[in-house]
């Protein structure tokens, strides 16, 4: 796993499935029947390739919920 | 009732006296030796979770009760309260914790735990709370015990993190507390002489039936890990050539069929079937019911006790549901079959707690082990309502 | 000089009007999810965030230039505490109260991030004070016998956020545009 790698956190207690995201980050989101975003890597937290980091501040960013966080993507096991 | 293969530890009403005071490393070194895991539901080793916990935690013991079949929490708390308050007492002193609060559900009666709590002069806050089904889950009940409406929080920060009062928060269902607090007493060898060697001691069973023929006497067994299904069934009076197959663990749990009767319950024994011993429920379903149609006022019911608040959970878990009410109904469009497929991954891993993943769950097991029914569904038959056997 | 100044000062004032009226018709639109063709829904929020931004740096300019214009008579105070002006202190006092309320949202907005999303919206609904506030004050302050464009202006910027209002108060303004049961809020913030 790549120092400084990051995956794309929904807080799923803040989304109102607005949909920014998935416009600015489609190769890892869509939507589904209800608008709400969906990880196309079958990850609950998809990894966000260095290529991409670029747009995926800016769909956190673009958040009018700021439900979208990066976070590290090697997280402590309890 | 007239279970000869019970174990009798939690539920045989003995005078056990106090409670041995430990430390913090005594305590880890003692559960994890006894290889204990969490009677909640969740199966997690429970020396992990101690040893993983912050400094001056909060402890709080689980007695939601929020899974509808089950009935042990309510039991233990009539029958032998001391041992879950035993529990807690030991959890606080080892881990010095700043506060311990017993969350009792709505449907158990908080009497004799707190006179319990009066005589010892408990530090122990019971708290008598109101909820449905996802009630018991940590976040949402962290949330509730603070004064916040009783919705999950976001997983990212975990109540071990921060929790009630913002503290690190340890939450142990009253069922594993009432196994530690004889563990403390009696040791881990003790503790090891029943059950299995991956998954040790005993467990509280809810067992209850679709109908009284199948299970003329429902209620809390004891038994011990790694009992075979077929045994519970026997001592419980049950025709097993009327079952066509039993819920394990719970509304988020997963069917074993007849051909599985021997399958230990266990969390090696139930791997293969892809089920845990989850709440320790076992529901039996008669012969004589159609299995589309209890699933489907299962994952109704699942439907309904979304907590609103996550938009995957809240939208998905009905139109799921209904697609599998509609699939219950004989002569059913086969293009159903797909769809409840499509939709139960669509409700995986989306949302702040377990409930669309463990209600999916259920909805893919039902698809699985009653594919049989899916198909005579579809040809416009239901074997349960007298149609061919 | 002073008319210079002046100058600058109304011109920036008229922009940071329209500025303002487009942020909050784009504010409305971003809401509502609906998507904008050429923009789509990600591209409203960030020209709704653009057109603040920008509208506040017009009034920033705004407010200097007329302070340095002795014919504006604006003394320090009047910059942040309304109502105590010389030139036509009501409308005056007016346009300090819009910079006040200014000044607080776009700082919650640009620390949105640390104060969490519930504080965020609720300083937000004080745009729907500002903005009339504002428009008041362009009129009452910005008007007079010469000025039947600056008037003209107004009344199209009063229409667009009325009209967007009037959308944002429909039923049919919805769930960001999708058939779906609304979710049950928390009436308190998660951590």
């Amino acid at each position: 796993m790549s120092r400084g790698a990051r995956r794309l956190h929904v807080d799923w207690t803040r989304c109102d499935g607005h949909g920014s995201c998935a416009e600015l980050l489609p190769e890892l989101l869509a939507l589904d029947d209800w608008g709400f975003p969906v990880s196309r890597t079958g990850e609950r937290d998809p990894e966000v390739p260095a290529v991409l980091e670029r747009h995926a501040r800016r769909a956190q960013k673009a958040c009018p919920l700021l439900a979208l966080r990066l976070i590290p993507a090697v997280t402590r096991a309890p | 009732m007239a279970l000869t293969l019970t174990t009798q530890r939690l539920l045989a009403g003995l005078d056990h006296g106090p409670a041995p005071r430990l430390t913090a490393g005594g305590l880890v070194d003692l559960v994890e030796a006894s290889g204990l895991t969490g009677r909640g539901g969740g199966g997690f080793p429970t020396a992990r979770k101690i040893r993983s916990i912050g400094r001056r935690p909060v402890v709080v013991g689980n007695a939601m009760e929020s899974e509808y079949l089950s009935r042990k929490d309510a039991v233990l708390l009539r029958t032998a309260p001391g041992l879950v308050l035993d529990g807690l007492e030991i959890l606080a002193s080892a881990l010095r914790a700043r506060r311990v609060l017993l969350a009792v559900g709505h449907r158990i009666d908080p009497g004799p735990v707190r006179e319990e709590v009066a005589v010892r002069r408990s530090p122990v806050e019971v708290r008598h709370l109101a909820g449905g089904f996802v009630a018991g889950q940590e976040s949402a009940l962290v949330n509730r015990l603070d004064g916040r409406p009783g919705l999950p929080g976001d997983p990212l920060v975990p109540v071990r993190e921060r929790g009630v009062d913002g503290r690190p928060t340890l939450v142990v269902n009253a069922e594993t507390l009432a196994q530690l607090a004889l563990l403390a007493r009696y040791g881990a060898d003790w503790f090891r002489s029943v059950g299995t060697s991956e998954d040790p001691g005993t467990f509280l069973v809810s067992l209850t039936g679709s109908t009284r023929d199948v299970v003329p006497h429902p209620g809390v067994v004891e038994v011990p890990r790694g009992t075979s299904l077929r045994d519970v069934l026997n001592g419980a009076g049950t025709p097993v050539q009327r079952v066509r197959a039993v819920l394990v663990g719970g509304y988020h749990g997963t069917w074993l069929p007849m051909a599985a009767l021997d399958a230990p319950l266990s969390r090696g024994g139930l791997a293969p079937y892809g089920a845990t011993p989850g709440a320790g429920v076992l529901h039996v379903l008669d012969r004589r019911a159609c299995p589309l149609r209890t699933s489907a006022d299962v994952a109704s019911y699942l439907a309904r006790e979304s907590a609103g608040q996550c938009g995957p959970c809240l939208n998905g878990l009905p139109r799921m549901a209904d697609t599998l009410a509609r699939l219950a109904v004989p002569g059913a469009d086969p293009r159903l079959s797909a769809e409840v497929e499509r939709l139960q991954a669509l409700a995986r891993g989306r949302g702040a707690c377990a409930h669309p993943d463990g209600t999916a769950h259920f909805v893919a097991s039902s698809m699985r082990v009653f594919a049989g029914h899916v198909e005579a569904h579809l040809r416009g038959e239901c074997h349960a309502l007298g149609g061919a056997a | 000089m002073s008319e210079a100044l002046w100058a600058l000062g109304r011109g920036t004032g008229v922009v940071a009007l329209v500025m303002f009226t487009v942020t909050i018709v784009l504010g409305i639109l971003g809401r509502s999810g609906r998507s904008v063709a050429g923009l789509g829904r990600f591209g409203v929020t960030e020209v709704h965030r653009t057109a603040a931004l920008t509208g506040t740096t017009l009034v920033a300019v705004h407010v200097t230039s007329l302070f340095f214009d002795p014919y504006a008579q604006l003394r320090l105070v009047d910059v942040v505490f309304p109502f105590l002006g010389a030139y036509r202190p009501l409308w005056l006092g007016l346009g300090t109260l819009a910079v006040d309320l200014l000044l607080v949202v776009v700082t919650v907005s640009l620390l949105r991030e640390k104060v969490g999303p519930r504080v965020f919206r609720t300083v937000h609904w004080a745009t729907y004070a500002l903005w009339p506030i504002a428009l008041a004050h362009a009129v009452g302050n910005g008007t007079d016998r010469t000025s039947s464009w600056l008037l003209a202006l107004a009344a199209a910027c009063a229409g667009a956020v009325v009209v967007a209002v009037g959308w944002r108060l429909s039923p049919s303004y919805g769930e960001r545009g999708w058939s779906r049961t609304p979710r049950r809020l928390p009436s308190w913030p998660s951590p």
